[in-house]
């Protein structure tokens, strides 16, 4: 196989390769019906789509579902909610796995450190529905967060029902729930720093801060960089399963993102063409938003994605 | 580095361990005031404030109605052959996947990569989406739950990096005993590779446990339900009907509030009995992910 002469025609690599060809087949199909289809189906953004006429014979109509979004009374809302809830999750969120992994790093007691890492990867695997379920249960009038209101001398009330409290409990809980997990990437590239460095930085008189400030961080800084660059593309994505669980009429104002929308306009309401166009909207501004982080990133940290 | 601490050294791995403790609690005590709250006597609970640190009173009477409920008992018939089915054609999907991207001759291999990685960052939207799987006329069968999720491409990312990293000389000599590719990758690639897999098995099942906006907007049938389905009737909607029958609407709030506990006990228990199983193989699964190609 190392020595293919070089500048051979196509189909004398598929005749080389033939069995190759024939495996990646399904896989190939797979990602042509159902990740293609509906970049190809997205087009009905563009239409006034009726399920009889299907998404080729539908009318064009161009630019009218954008418009219509994007003067709507919900578009400065959406927007709002979509980014604070990121950039929440960007201030708290992301710096929190880096910190929980350092500070692991710096755990003499083996089994100790064992239990709480086992520990804090658990409610990843949770189902979102448990989860929901627990926050829902735990911040309701009669809850356990209420009981420590009240012992505290506060009034109770329904926690998800104030829409003030709404982006706080989805950061917070969100954090619970992936801090664990989101730190393994961090200590798996702590792992792989190599040990010598450190014996260096101890002969050259650095304490553990000095070591974890000069030789932990800049060891995990190309991990942090990849994944900052991921999460800037996810800066207009918030996922609306947990939304759609939690939310509520009273709490739309603050908690309703574009993808909830999406979802209640689409799913609910069956205005299938104008919350395509929402979506493709997102969809277009997310992938703007990673190719401009990688070319930041490239040109600043040689670090990127590709 | 197991030299002298010094005296701001040993403050820190104080406040250090306070605060690990801190994360233990917060991460493992809601789930353990589930735990005491679902075999609690559902009067004695509603007028309990605060903190549990046993249950108070003891009842199964929560999980009574819990296990004579036919919808859990539907839901998780039907959850557990989507976790089966689904992992085995996402393992077998993706090791096929993983295996093409990993050879080197084959001068396609790139735009297929590039065709598989795209669309990590671009997706035709939730809509476009449920109008395909809708025209494949998948809806209402299981396969709406099964097919759509087949391929997870960070996953066939992972598999890819672990299947390069298998040394070539193993496939040459089989090659050379006349294996075709499909022996390679079956009788060679990945028992080596059976750490990934693993790591895949973990991955893929746990998807398909938890998995529901795909059943929630192709099922209409209830009988197809998964598992979450009837979680969110319990405990989102707070519809407990089913399982209250015979209560008098007074005693109904009490009753259901137990069965919202002793539900998330339920639907919890698998994972946890496998958790400790598989928990061995996070680090190595990630590590492998975590390297840049």
């Amino acid at each position: 196989m190392k020595n293919q002469k070089p500048k051979k025609s196509l189909w004398w690599d598929i005749k080389k390769y033939h069995q190759i060809y024939l495996m990646i087949i399904p896989v190939l199909l797979y990602y042509i019906l159902f990740h293609y289809g509906p970049m190809y189906g997205a087009m009905i953004a563009f239409k006034n789509f009726s399920p009889g006429k299907g998404i080729w014979g539908s009318p064009w109509i161009g630019l009218d579902n954008f418009a219509r979004f994007i003067n709507g009374v919900y578009f400065e809302r959406l927007i709002k909610n979509t980014l604070t809830i990121n950039i929440m999750n960007l201030l708290f969120g992301f710096p929190a796995p880096i910190l929980l992994a350092l500070l692991f790093n710096e755990m003499r007691a083996k089994h100790f450190k064992k239990v709480v890492q086992t520990a804090s990867y658990l409610p990843h695997f949770v189902s979102i529905m448990v989860i929901c379920g627990m926050i829902i249960d735990f911040t309701n009038s009669k809850g356990v967060i209420n009981d420590l209101i009240a012992l505290l001398g506060g009034t109770r009330s329904s926690l998800m029902l104030n829409a003030s409290l709404f982006k706080p409990i989805y950061v917070i809980t969100d954090i619970w729930q992936e801090v664990g997990w989101n730190s393994i990437i961090f200590i798996a590239a702590m792992s792989s720093i190599d040990t010598q460095i450190y014996e260096a930085a101890v002969i050259d008189g650095a304490g553990r801060f000095k070591q974890a400030l000069h030789v932990t961080l800049p060891g995990i800084a190309p991990t942090i960089i990849i994944l900052l660059i991921l999460r800037i593309g996810q800066m207009m994505n918030v996922g609306f399963e947990k939304i759609i669980l939690l939310y509520n009429p009273t709490t739309y104002t603050t908690a309703d993102v574009i993808s909830s929308f999406v979802y209640r306009e689409g799913m609910l309401n069956f205005s299938f063409s104008f919350s395509a166009a929402v979506g493709l909207f997102n969809s277009l501004i997310n992938f703007t938003l990673i190719l401009m982080a990688n070319f930041f990133s490239r040109k600043f940290t040689e670090t990127s994605l590709w | 580095m197991a030299g002298k601490r010094s005296i701001g050294e040993m403050i820190f791995d104080i406040f250090n361990y306070i605060f690990m403790a801190l994360i233990l609690f917060a991460t493992l005590y809601p789930f353990l005031y589930i735990a005491f709250a679902s075999f609690s006597d559902p009067y004695l609970l509603e007028a309990h404030q605060g903190f549990l640190v046993r249950p108070v009173g003891f009842s199964l009477a929560s999980f009574k109605a819990v296990f004579g409920n036919r919808n859990i008992l539907m839901g998780y018939r039907n959850t557990l052959i989507y976790v089966v089915l689904g992992t085995s054609l996402n393992l077998l999907m993706t090791s096929l996947g993983a295996y093409v991207l990993s050879r080197n001759g084959p001068c396609l291999k790139n735009i297929f990569t590039f065709l598989f990685v795209f669309t990590m960052f671009f997706s035709g939207g939730l809509i476009p989406f449920y109008l395909i799987v809708q025209g494949l006329k998948l809806a209402d069968t299981m396969w709406a739950v099964i097919l759509p999720p087949a391929v997870n491409t960070y996953n066939l990312i992972i598999m890819r990096t672990a299947f390069a990293g298998v040394p070539p000389s193993m496939e040459e000599s089989a090659r050379i005993d006349g294996a075709g590719d499909v022996t390679i990758l079956f009788r060679i690639i990945i028992p080596l590779c059976m750490p990934v897999v693993a790591v895949m098995i973990l991955f893929y099942g746990v998807y398909h446990w938890n998995a529901w906006v795909n059943a929630s907007i192709f099922f209409q049938k209830r009988t197809l339900y998964p598992l979450q389905l009837f979680l969110r009737e319990i405990l989102i909607t707070s519809n407990t009907d089913s399982m209250t029958t015979g209560a008098s609407s007074g005693e109904r709030e009490y009753v259901s509030q137990g069965i919202k506990y002793a539900t998330i006990i339920v639907a919890t228990i698998p994972i946890l009995c496998v958790y400790p199983f598989l928990q061995r193989f996070f680090n190595k699964g990630i590590m492998i992910g975590a390297v840049k190609e």
